[in-house]
This record gives structure tokens, C-alpha cells and sequence, in this order.
């Protein structure tokens, strides 16, 4: 049992600890609703980027272009949804329009997820360069297209994606759950998610266990160019605009979430109840310290050394069970 | 010949060679020693990172904390000499930058040694707890006050000519400074037993150690060399711009990190040199400024180092590919 699920076990430790923590410092007011409806609202962004970024490690790979595709799918979608609604609109054809930037958003997130995989899978450059250059270049396209201003002014119909409650629970967050539950279901219960895995653990064996690995990759590249995509909806939608360089220090942030939740930076291993504890201990981190009034900058150093903490931790478990093993 | 198409610097300096024609053809003040003098100037602090990045590439490493230590070392040694403007000089406030830049990079090399975990991992973390922590202490002020020494510093030119129009150019002691830095890199990979062990540890971890290299201290080496380039860059980022503002560095480390890799070096480790990466910076630097001179806007900028960097890094994997095919037909025949 403790040796399984280890990495969970110290992961859920260490969010009781920062969750008792924050608690004890902030006293009654940090266990209550309205706080715990904000964090809510904060982690689905990081959450969604987070799961693009871990299906990408898992194949050993990584995806350094998810900020780039979100803003460039945020700025589509922004243009349509400005270009297109005027205020005298009837709202079925408002509606309309929003399910169409939404699904132009996404086909363009889609586009981009399949160039990344043509250059990993097809063309075989490795994917932190493959990904470096695509997220520069959708950088520059979301610069050419905005020319560096924000758009700004949605209907209410997006605006309900990132900032509407259904049954008092936030909007972004049930996307984020239904996002992590689809993704831990393809990775568990699909042959794709297997063979995800088995690319990570060791390309050559899958490739001889009969698995077409170039396809596996095209389609891990896609579905997280897809959830970047879902990401920047929420984003256009919380900020009421687009803008080609929103939530750049996301970028570290996704690997390191993903990192923290036991995704290895090397493939193979990782599970999306891991990044969801990970993403829980840096969301009540935050939260804790921004009601203590603690400077923003702090808390992503106490994310740093949170994160090689738990690194530190858990090597020095596996070198502990490692003697166990050789003196038995 | 063959030899020479063979390697990947040719590509890139073809490419340089062919970008370099087609600007001239549209604006001839790109091939002036002015342009050239100002590019190997406003290029520096790109190329010494870019210097300290390659030896981590071929050691099997990777560094992305470089930007948050480059500004700690500048801010430390900008506090210092705008407190001490009469105790302190530029050699002292090179010292300063620099030892802050060893250790925080001896930081890194120790985790990364010590706990085993990989070395991006490590130093995506130590970025954010630099960055975060100096952001803190700084309270993310700029500081203008500087010496009159330091600006008298920034102005020296190792030689004067005289333009057209009467103006005073010549090669900025900034630009001496990235070149002493690349002749000591190249000294050390090319001629010692470290330089030996650098690429030995990124060819193969295990076979180097077996053969006697100590990997502490090479990474140990590897890592505060990064930090000592990041502490010089640093220096320069200030003298250059003429102020330290904490926020001017952090979020270029992927820019730097593109022109070194332009340049041909591995991110498997074992592969890379320095004629590469001074090429990569190259190209990006003339790829800008081209596009100035061209007077394309500045925001299509983006699109055209992306596309370079794809096109680039496609190339090569191609050629790779194509080498092995032949390499298994040589095999089975």
C-alpha cells in the first residue's frame, strides 16, 4: 500500500501540513466558503495548462508552446467575438457567434497541437526544440495579429465561462473537473493512455511492442494543444480580454505543478490525482500567503522550494527503501 | 568540401552569409562597421550567457535559472556601488557580480548533484526562489543612481573611427569583454583536461566516471562557470542600459537558450561548440537587425525567429535521420 501510492501519500502530507499551516496562521477566516470559492476560480487556469503540459512529459516529452497556442486561440476567439457582436444582437444570435469563436478557438488550438506533433512525431526534432520554435512563432502571429494591444469587451455568454457559479461551485473549476477526469480516463482506461506511458518508459520497447509511436505522439501533441486551448477560454473569459503576452510565468509554473504531482521529467510516470494534489498545495499556499498579505513574489519562491522539497523528500525515501531492499 | 557541408556551423553561416546579401540589397548601411560595431555590442549580453549555456548543453545539463542570477548579481552589485560610489570601482563591481553568480550557480550544482533530481527541474525551482526572493528585498525598485565611474566605463571604445557624417564610432570595451569570455571557454574545452570532461560527462554519465573524471566537481564546474557568465551579463545588462531594473532579465532564458541551440548544440549533451553557438547568436542578431533595417514593424519580429528556429531544428533532425539510414545500410551490407 505505502509503496504504490508513496508519492500520493506524501503529496496528500504535505497539503494537510501547508492546509493546517495557513489555518492556523490566518485563523477562522481562511476556513470559509467565499475563500475557499476563490481559489476556485484561481486554480482551473494553471490547472488545464498543467494537464497540457503533464500528457507531454509523460510521453518524456514537453510542451514549452501551451502559453503561446492559449493566448493565440484567447486572441481568435477575442477577434470574432469583437468583430462579429453588436450591442443590439438577440441573444440566440449572440450565442451563436460565441459557440462559433469558441470552436474557431479550438480548431486553431487543434491546428497547433497537430503542428507540434508533425515536427515530434513525423519530422523527429526533439520536442523542447520542436515546441521552443512553434511557441516563438505563435508568439510573433499573436503580436502580428493584436499588434501588441489588449481586445477587450465580451458578451455575458463567454463572460459566464470564466466567472458564472453553477450550484455555487465556480465555473472554471467544473471545467477543470471535467477536464482532469477525461484526461485521467484516457491516460487509465484507453489504449492511447497506455501507450503514452510506455513511450515514456521506453520508446524502442513500445515501438517493438507493436505500438505506432509516431501516431501515440501526434495525438498527445493534439489533445494538449486542445487543453491549452480550453485554458485560454477561461483566461479571455476571467480578464474580460486577450492579449498576445498573458500568463508568461505560467509556463515554468505548469512544469513545475506537473513535477511537484510526481510526473517525471524523464516519462513514463506521473498520474492526474498527483497534479491535482500538487495543483491544491500551490493554490492554498497562495491564497494563505496572499491573506496574510504576503508579496506575490514570495509565494513563487515558496513554490520553488516546495517543489525541490518534495523532490529532496523523495529521493531520499526511494535511497531509504533501496538499503531496506539490500540489507533483506 | 564534404567535410565542411557535414557540419552544422556551415548551414547556419550559409544562412547568415544569405540573410546578411539580401539586407544589404535593401538598406547598404547593414554592411557598415558601424552596424557591426553596435550589433557586437548590443549583442553581448546575449552571447555571454549564451557562453555559459553551451558548456551546461555539453555537459548533459540544462540551465534556465541563469536570468534570475544574472539580475541577483547585478542588483548586489548595483546596491553596492550606488552606496559605495567612492570605495568601489569596476573591478570590484565585476568581483561582486561574479562571486554572486559562482555561488548561486554552486546552489544549483549542489541539488542537482547531491538529491539527483534532473537539472531543468532544479532550475526551473531555483529561478523562481531567486527571482522571488530578490523581487521581495528589491521591492522591484529601479536604480538610477549610479557612479559617474560606471558610466565612464560603458562609453570606452578599444578603438575610434570616424563615419561619413562626421560621428565618432568604434568597438565598445563590452564587446572585448564577451570576446576575453569566449576565448577562456574555448581554451577550457579545447585545451584541458576539464574541457575533456565536460563533453565526456555529456556523451555518457557512466563512462566518464568509470573513467576516473570526478563528476562533482565537473558539475560543480559547469554550473558556477553559467553563474560567473551570468554575473558578468549581468554587469553588462546595467552598464549598457544604465540602470538595474529587476524585471529586464527574467523571461529571456528561453531566447538565450534558442541562439545557443541554433548553433548546433545538443540538449542530449556531448555536442556543441563555440564557433556554433557564436553563429546562432549571429544569425538571431542579424535577423533583427535586418528586419530594422528593412523596415519591417518589430511585431513580425516573433515570426520570423520562429520560423528560423523550426525550419533550423528540422533541418537537422533530417540530416540525423538520413545519417543513420546510411549508417544501417553500410551495416547491413
Amino acid at each position: 500500500m505505502y509503496r504504490k501510492h508513496a508519492d500520493l501519500i506524501i503529496l496528500a502530507l504535505v497539503l494537510a501540513a501547508v492546509f493546517s499551516l495557513m489555518w492556523l496562521l490566518n485563523g477562522p477566516h481562511f476556513f470559509q466558503a467565499d475563500n475557499f470559492q476563490s481559489m476556485a476560480f484561481q486554480l482551473p487556469e494553471l490547472g488545464i495548462l498543467s494537464l497540457a503540459m503533464m500528457v507531454t512529459m509523460l510521453t518524456g516529452g514537453i510542451n514549452l508552446s501551451i502559453i503561446a497556442s492559449a493566448n493565440l486561440t484567447g486572441i481568435v476567439v477575442a477577434m470574432i467575438l469583437t468583430g462579429l457582436v453588436t450591442p443590439d444582437m438577440s441573444a440566440a444570435a449572440t450565442g451563436l457567434i460565441v459557440l462559433l469563436a469558441i470552436s474557431a478557438g479550438l480548431a486553431v488550438a487543434a491546428l497547433v497541437g497537430l503542428l507540434n506533433g508533425f515536427l515530434i512525431a513525423r519530422v523527429e526534432v526533439s520536442p523542447i526544440l520542436a515546441t521552443l520554435g512553434t511557441m516563438i512563432l505563435l508568439n510573433g502571429l499573436a503580436i502580428v495579429l493584436t499588434r501588441g494591444y489588449v481586445i477587450s469587451g465580451f458578451p455575458p455568454a463567454l463572460l459566464f465561462i470564466g466567472n458564472g457559479l453553477v450550484l455555487g461551485i465556480p465555473m472554471p473549476m467544473i471545467i477543470f473537473l471535467l477536464c482532469a477526469g477525461l484526461m485521467a480516463l484516457i491516460l487509465n482506461r484507453t489504449p492511447l493512455g497506455l501507450s503514452i506511458y510506455m513511450i515514456g518508459s521506453n520508446p524502442t520497447a513500445c515501438l517493438f511492442a507493436g505500438v505506432d509511436n509516431a501516431r501515440v505522439l501526434m495525438r498527445t501533441y493534439l489533445i494538449s494543444g486542445l487543453y491549452a486551448g480550453v485554458a485560454a477560454l477561461i483566461m479571455i473569459a476571467r480578464f474580460n480580454s486577450a492579449k498576445a503576452d498573458y500568463g508568461a510565468s505560467y509556463l515554468l509554473m505548469t512544469v513545475l505543478a506537473s513535477v511537484l504531482g510526481g510526473t517525471s521529467a524523464a516519462g513514463g510516470f506521473g498520474k492526474v490525482s498527483g497534479l491535482v494534489l500538487a495543483l491544491a498545495i500551490l493554490q492554498v499556499v497562495s491564497s494563505g500567503l496572499n491573506l496574510l498579505q504576503v508579496s506575490a513574489f514570495m509565494t513563487i519562491a515558496i513554490w520553488g522550494a516546495i517543489l525541490i522539497l518534495v523532490m529532496v523528500v523523495g529521493h531520499l525515501s526511494a535511497r531509504f527503501q533501496e538499503k531496506k531492499q539490500l540489507a533483506a | 568540401m564534404k567535410r565542411v557541408l557535414a557540419r552544422h556551423e556551415a548551414y547556419v553561416f550559409l544562412a547568415i552569409v544569405l540573410f546578411s546579401a539580401i539586407i544589404t540589397a535593401f538598406n547598404p548601411s547593414f554592411l557598415t562597421l558601424e552596424n557591426l560595431f553596435d550589433l557586437l555590442k548590443g549583442y553581448a549580453f546575449l552571447g555571454i550567457l549564451a557562453t555559459g549555456v553551451l558548456l551546461v548543453l555539453i555537459s548533459g545539463g540544462i540551465d534556465i535559472s541563469f536570468t534570475a542570477v544574472a539580475t541577483v548579481a547585478a542588483y548586489v552589485m548595483a546596491t553596492t556601488i550606488v552606496r559605495h560610489p567612492d570605495s568601489t570601482n569596476i573591478v570590484i563591481a565585476f568581483l561582486l557580480a561574479g562571486l554572486t553568480g559562482v555561488a548561486l550557480g554552486m546552489v544549483n550544482a549542489a541539488i542537482i548533484y547531491f538529491f539527483e533530481i534532473p537539472s531543468i527541474i532544479t532550475t526551473i525551482a531555483t529561478l523562481n526562489i531567486y527571482y522571488g526572493i530578490l523581487t521581495v528585498i528589491s521591492g522591484g525598485k529601479w536604480l538610477y543612481a549610479l557612479p559617474p565611474w560606471f558610466r565612464a566605463f560603458a562609453d570606452i571604445k578599444v578603438f575610434t573611427l570616424t563615419n561619413a557624417e562626421g560621428i565618432k564610432y568604434g568597438l565598445s570595451v563590452v564587446t572585448v569583454i564577451w570576446l576575453a569570455v569566449v576565448v577562456v571557454a574555448w581554451v577550457i574545452l579545447r585545451y584541458t583536461l576539464l574541457g575533456r570532461g565536460i563533453y565526456a560527462m555529456g556523451g555518457n554519465l557512466a563512462s566518464a566516471r568509470r573513467a576516473g573524471f570526478n563528476i562533482f566537481r565537473l558539475q560543480m564546474f559547469v554550473y558556477s562557470f553559467m553563474g560567473l557568465m551570468a554575473g558578468i551579463a549581468g554587469v553588462i545588462e546595467v552598464l549598457l542600459a544604465q540602470r538595474m531594473a529587476p524585471n529586464s532579465m527574467v523571461g529571456k532564458e528561453l531566447d538565450v537558450i534558442a541562439a545557443v541551440v541554433l548553433g548546433g548544440a545538443s540538449l542530449t549533451g556531448g555536442v556543441g561548440t563555440l564557433s556554433g553557438t557564436l553563429l546562432g547568436v549571429a544569425l538571431l542578431a542579424v535577423m533583427s537587425n535586418g528586419l530594422t533595417l528593412m523596415r519591417v514593424p518589430s511585431f513580425w519580429y516573433n515570426v520570423f525567429i520562429g520560423l528560423i528556429i523550426i525550419i533550423s531544428v528540422s533541418v537537422s533532425a533530417y540530416r540525423r535521420r538520413a545519417r543513420q539510414k546510411r549508417m544501417i545500410a553500410v551495416e547491413a551490407a
